[in-house]
């Protein structure tokens, strides 16, 4: 079986993944203009400034949308096709790729809850939907 | 400003052929179609091959053609690039800073390496978040889930499309498609079928631009005016994007039919940039031809198909001619304004093209008339 395509852990993102490791979803802050993103950037998009800082999610957030893979465009999946992907936004604004734990997505703008789990023996986020 | 010349290889396989021997067939048929000598082109401006990145390729393409353009390099905007460079010709051209410019690209994606369409999305392939089909996926589920948007309208594209491709006869995919054939065929990324996704192919294509009057003294032949071009850049990853069903096809259309002195109504055929059908979907309507969320009931009424309100991709699209990224819809626009298309629309005086690039990051928009 192929590699797991493990993430390029840099000093920028090292704290990203080892807050998931603890449990935790972060983001990043800017210090300036109060503006929220993720991926990890250096630099705040909106204002420019390198002032920011990692705050912890709350973990509530919202289905943007979906796709389901049939196939693997990587060997390492190939078993767990089909598996979904999804487009998930934070209720503080971040937006990241993620997936939906079963029984899987069902509608855009779901109501999610975070739940960090495993794969390949390192933590990633991954949601549930909640009742509304 | 026109289009003097149009060139290509044939699409499909090119085994051991580089994408520079692939460059340099579309040209000299460009040149030749345009009936001008090569001596008279002082600028070459050409898309970076998506398959295979060479530093310097611009400048290796004007080697193997001996030639020292005033202007020229390479443009990277992904499919949104041909219409861009022609646009960025034309205004070098105004400028003063060349006369006649070759446009040209040329991939070889179906038997040279494959890799680039279907890389990880960096850190997050952990998720399993691979190739460019996925971000197309994400934006058609928001469509469908939003605008109630459903599979058979997306298979009245693929049709569309496929039909006219198998009247081409240098389409590389002419085997003609029904609806049951659509629905049958298997799920990729879903809700992207196989059939909502575009050929591999390797081939190249190429224009000469020039001005009018250059045109006339050159005694170019059949010269197919430009009548406006625009683009814009989303330039945010599809995930990044606060809209998933609007895209900056809106504000390239807005730029190229103010320029054009044009609106939606005043376009007899359209070569509307199908990578994936949703590509077309979203293309409609941001270009106004019909209102947001409304392009799927437009295609189901057979406003797209030859003898509708808006035909669209004559010589079969990305979809049956060729997966290349978008300068032959260009070109197919050239032979619609000149009368010669394969699929000829009658009286046709107004050609739109959209090309588009990356998970529609980015797009440009162009209108020929005769």
């Amino acid at each position: 079986m192929a590699d797991f395509p493990a993430p390029e852990r840099t000093p920028l993102t090292e704290p990203y993944w080892a807050a998931l490791q603890e449990g935790r979803l972060t983001f990043q802050r800017c210090q300036q203009c109060r503006h929220a993103w993720l991926p990890p950037r250096g630099e705040c998009p909106e204002c420019l400034e390198a002032d920011w800082a990692w705050e912890q999610a709350s973990g509530a957030g919202r289905l943007v949308s979906w796709v389901i893979y049939h196939r693997a465009f990587h060997d390492w999946f190939r078993d767990l096709v089909p598996y979904n992907v999804a487009i998930v936004e934070l209720e503080e604004g971040p937006r990241l790729i993620s997936s939906v734990l079963p029984p899987g997505p069902a509608r855009i703008d779901q109501k999610l809850a975070l739940e960090i789990g495993a794969v390949a023996g390192m933590n990633v986020p991954r949601f549930r939907c909640i009742a509304e | 400003m026109v289009i003097a010349g149009i060139g290509q290889t044939e699409y499909g396989r090119h085994p051991g052929r580089d994408t520079l021997s692939l460059n340099v067939e579309a040209c000299r048929k460009a040149l030749s179609d345009a009936g001008i000598a090569k001596c008279a082109v002082d600028g070459l401006l050409v898309k970076v091959p998506t398959s295979r990145y060479e530093a310097m390729y611009g400048q290796k393409l004007a080697e193997a053609m001996r030639l020292q353009p005033r202007v020229g390099g390479v443009w990277d905007q992904g499919g949104a690039a041909p219409i861009s460079m022609i646009s960025f010709a034309c205004m070098a051209i105004e400028a003063g800073q060349c006369e006649v410019a070759i446009v040209a690209l040329a991939d070889n994606p179906k038997t040279g390496t494959r890799q680039a369409y279907e890389k990880g999305w960096g850190d997050d392939a952990v998720h399993g978040w691979f190739g460019v089909a996925a971000g197309y996926g994400m934006i058609l589920q928001r469509h469908m889930q939003a605008y109630g948007t459903r599979p058979e309208q997306l298979g009245a594209i693929a049709i569309a499309c496929r039909n006219n491709g198998a009247r081409n006869p240098h389409a590389q995919l002419r085997k003609p498609l029904t609806m049951d054939d659509y629905m049958a065929s298997p799920m990729i990324v879903e809700p992207l079928r196989r059939d909502d996704i575009c050929l591999v192919s390797d081939g190249a294509s190429a224009v000469v631009v020039m001005r009018e009057d250059r045109a006339r003294q050159l005694g170019v032949a059949t010269p197919v005016p430009i009548l406006g071009y625009g683009q814009a850049h989303t330039s945010w990853d599809v995930a990044l994007r606060p809209d998933l069903t609007s895209t900056a096809a809106r504000q390239s259309a807005k730029t190229a039919f103010a320029m054009a002195g044009l609106a939606p109504a005043d376009i007899d055929v359209a070569q509307i940039y199908d990578c994936y059908t949703v590509a077309v979907l979203m293309t409609l309507e941001d270009y106004g031809f019909c209102a947001k969320g409304q392009s799927g009931r437009f295609v189901e009424a057979g406003g797209i198909e030859l003898g509708g309100t808006l035909p669209i991709n004559t010589s079969g699209g990305l979809l049956s001619e060729t997966g290349l990224p978008g300068l032959q819809m260009v070109i197919e626009g050239v032979r619609q304004m000149r009368g010669s298309s394969c699929n000829q629309v009658a009286d046709a005086r107004r050609c739109l093209v959209s090309n588009q690039g990356g998970m529609m990051t980015t797009h440009a928009t162009m209108i020929l008339g005769r």
